[in-house]
């Protein structure tokens, strides 16, 4: 089963004929992800690797039925390219672009209310479900199928944490990177709402960081709703207050969004929290053991 | 990115928003003259990025143009301290002169990227001129808020709501409406994320007046802000901070002796607060991104290096679109070029790690090898204690 993506979702790149997005357009085809289709405007007729590529995404869900897109289009027009996504009515977008102004977010966010368009990110490394689909920059031979769920804030820290699962031999249903950015699409929440109903995915590793409340409002949630098990870590326990810590994001304002508080929170909703970024892994053995 | 007071306060004014008459100026001498425009009674303000200047000494009152100038000498050129800069202060290098108004009341008057809402919430309270957070901490009722639908703005029953609950009626109730309304135009228009007025003061003659106003930016929206960004001052940044930036580096500088290097934030900071798990302190985040080059892991070393209190580097680096014998070989010849004389701990882990371990161990320099995270972070806190 996994969420969001499998082994029939079709994906069209927008901002083809950036060098990243071809190179990553390339992974993700040799993954085995079906890539059908590209959209860069004034492009339209010409091809990349025997890929389509058209000047507008409502040709191209039309000519090949697209039903995802990936976003590497710079900065400045990433918000239109997520709005344009939208009103084409694919039903999952992945913004990976990092560097989109925030203002531009919350004009996309009130855009996208009442359309079916699921959104990730901006600034963030994509979705993945092993063996069937891979969309975004994630390198792909890190990951195993299995039934480990991971939604995480981070990129690079999100590989890590597979990494050692994948060791371990927990495998993966789907790996969601929700992105750095203050304001983007699926939250947490979200995405541990699929999880939950997802018959493959037996637990949860979830990755949080410093800003924001998002780790505290999903406490509460997984407090309420959540029947898995749940592993978590919270980075930037060192990090000084109002620094930006690489994502725009991750910052403590006002002595508010610390890890102390958000560890705090996950612990009390019944979260087993890894005491270090080097025992996910373990942790998550350790817990799946105790859930027999 | 943020801005001092005087310049925050010359951007409202455009917006329409009531600040009070002065100017900024460099030398006791400037002040001096400020102070006779403004009728020899005046506020003297230190401008330097960080709240809490009042308690520290930095904003004092004149009754003349000359104890202006007095107190402007005094200003000039010193260490502030203030809860907000640490220990080491800001050196004060420009003042704020301005007119003294008569109090009746103050309010706070904010505005702010909500996380929560994806939205701009506007955020006020009749207690003025103490720090927001500590009123949300003590008397979370007597905070007001709304939040803004960006597709219609900031309404004017909305500002009448905070009005009421501030109570503002009649003519003071509009004056607030046209100040909040300029305000949100501010907020959008130039890519905030935080935009504060405070206090927002209610003079004795019925006037509503901007005090004091902070105001932050959105980086990511720089690109299209050349008139904030021209107002950056590099007096306030760590030097080491702003070079990093220039070099698309992610830097920031802390208090340990053990330098970072690392791709990716989230690894970043994970990398901190593991070296800290291991009795060390870090002495940087630092994030290389992910498509680091040879090049770019030069530069890196050279910053992390060029702070004196690192006794000992950690390199973690998870490679998955870069692969790690190109990240090897940017770390050997990097290592060579600048000669790294501290201990070097470097831990390689996804594509081509093999390859990756082959040519650090092969480079002849003294390179400790790290299998996991873990194991990285132990060695470089006992290499650095041991010496």
């Amino acid at each position: 089963m996994a969420i969001l993506v499998n082994k029939n979702t079709r994906v069209l790149t927008q901002g083809i004929t950036g060098a990243t997005g071809q190179f990553h357009t390339r992974a993700c085809k040799e993954y085995g992800t079906q890539m059908v289709a590209g959209v860069t405007p004034g492009k339209g007729g010409s091809s990349f690797e025997a890929i389509p590529i058209f000047d507008a995404v409502e040709k191209a869900v039309s000519a090949t039925g697209a039903n995802a897109s990936v976003i590497y289009v710079p900065p400045p027009f990433a918000a239109d390219a997520i709005m344009e996504a939208a009103d084409a009515g694919l039903e999952l977008i992945v913004a990976i672009t990092e560097g989109v102004p925030v203002m531009e977010m919350v004009r996309v966010k009130r855009y996208l209310e009442g359309k079916k368009s699921l959104l990730l990110g901006p600034n963030c490394p994509g979705v993945i479900t092993p063996g069937e689909c891979k969309i975004g920059i994630m390198p792909g031979d890190i990951f195993q199928h299995g039934s480990v769920g991971v939604v995480s804030r981070s990129g690079t820290l999100t590989y890590e944490a597979v990494d050692q699962l994948s060791r371990l031999g927990l495998g993966q249903s789907t790996c969601v990177g929700i992105g750095g950015d203050p304001i983007h699409g699926l939250d947490f929440v979200d995405v541990l709402i699929m999880f939950n109903e997802d018959p493959q995915t037996k637990a949860v590793v979830m990755i949080g960081e410093i800003g924001g409340s998002a780790e505290e409002e999903t406490a509460l949630w997984i407090k309420a709703n959540m029947r898995k098990p749940v592993v978590a870590f919270i980075v930037g326990q060192t990090a000084p207050s109002g620094k930006r810590m690489g994502h725009a994001g991750a910052i403590i304002s006002g002595g508010k969004g610390t890890a102390r508080e958000k560890i705090a929170a996950l612990k009390k909703a019944g979260v087993q929290m890894a005491a270090s970024p080097a025992l996910i892994g373990q942790t998550m053995q350790e817990v799946l053991k105790a859930n027999g | 990115m943020n801005i001092h007071e005087y310049q925050a306060k010359e951007l409202l004014r455009r917006f329409g928003i009531p600040v009070p008459r002065g100017r900024a100026a460099l030398t006791p001498q400037e002040v001096r003259a400020i102070a006779r425009e403004l009728g020899g009674s005046c506020v003297v303000k230190a401008q330097i990025h960080a709240g809490g200047r009042g308690k520290a000494g930095g904003v004092k009152l004149a009754g003349s143009p000359e104890e202006a100038e007095k107190i402007a000498g005094e200003m000039l050129g010193k260490k502030l301290v203030t809860h907000q800069t640490g220990p080491q202060g800001r050196q004060v290098k420009c003042l704020l002169v301005e007119e003294r108004l008569n109090i009746e009341r103050e309010f706070y008057l904010g505005m702010v990227m909500d996380r929560s809402l994806s939205c701009v919430s506007v955020i006020a309270s009749a207690e003025g001129g103490v720090e927001i957070e500590e009123v949300a901490q003590r008397s979370p009722e007597k905070i007001l808020k709304e939040a803004i639908d960006p597709a219609v703005g900031l309404l004017p029953f909305q500002c009448r709501r905070l009005a009421y609950g501030l109570g503002l009626s009649g003519e003071r109730a509009n004056l607030l409406l046209s100040i909040t309304q300029g305000l949100y135009r501010a907020f959008v228009e130039r890519d905030c994320s935080l935009a504060e007025i405070n206090p927002l003061l209610l003079t004795r003659e019925g006037k509503l007046v901007a005090l004091d106003a902070k105001m932050n930016f959105d980086n990511n929206a720089l690109f299209r802000q050349p008139e904030i960004t021209a107002l950056r001052d590099l007096d306030e940044e760590d030097p080491k901070e702003y070079e990093a930036s220039q070099l698309g580096l992610s830097y920031i500088a802390l208090e340990g002796n053990i330098g970072c290097m690392v791709n990716g934030a989230g690894l970043a900071m994970a990398t901190m607060d593991i070296i800290k798990l291991y009795g060390g302190e870090p002495a940087n985040f630092l994030d290389v991104g992910g498509g680091a080059t040879k090049d770019k892991v030069t530069e890196a070393f050279k910053i992390l290096l060029s702070d004196k209190r690192v006794e000992g580097v950690l390199v973690n680096i998870f490679g998955g679109i870069m692969r790690c014998d190109v990240i090897a070989q940017g770390v050997v010849e990097a290592a060579r070029e600048i000669r790294v004389a501290v201990p070097l701990v470097v831990r390689l882990q996804g594509t081509n790690v093999e390859l990756g371990k082959k040519i650090l161990s092969e480079s002849g320099l003294s390179i400790i090898p790290a299998e996991t995270m873990a194991e990285a972070a132990e060695k470089i806190v006992k290499a650095v204690t041991k010496k």
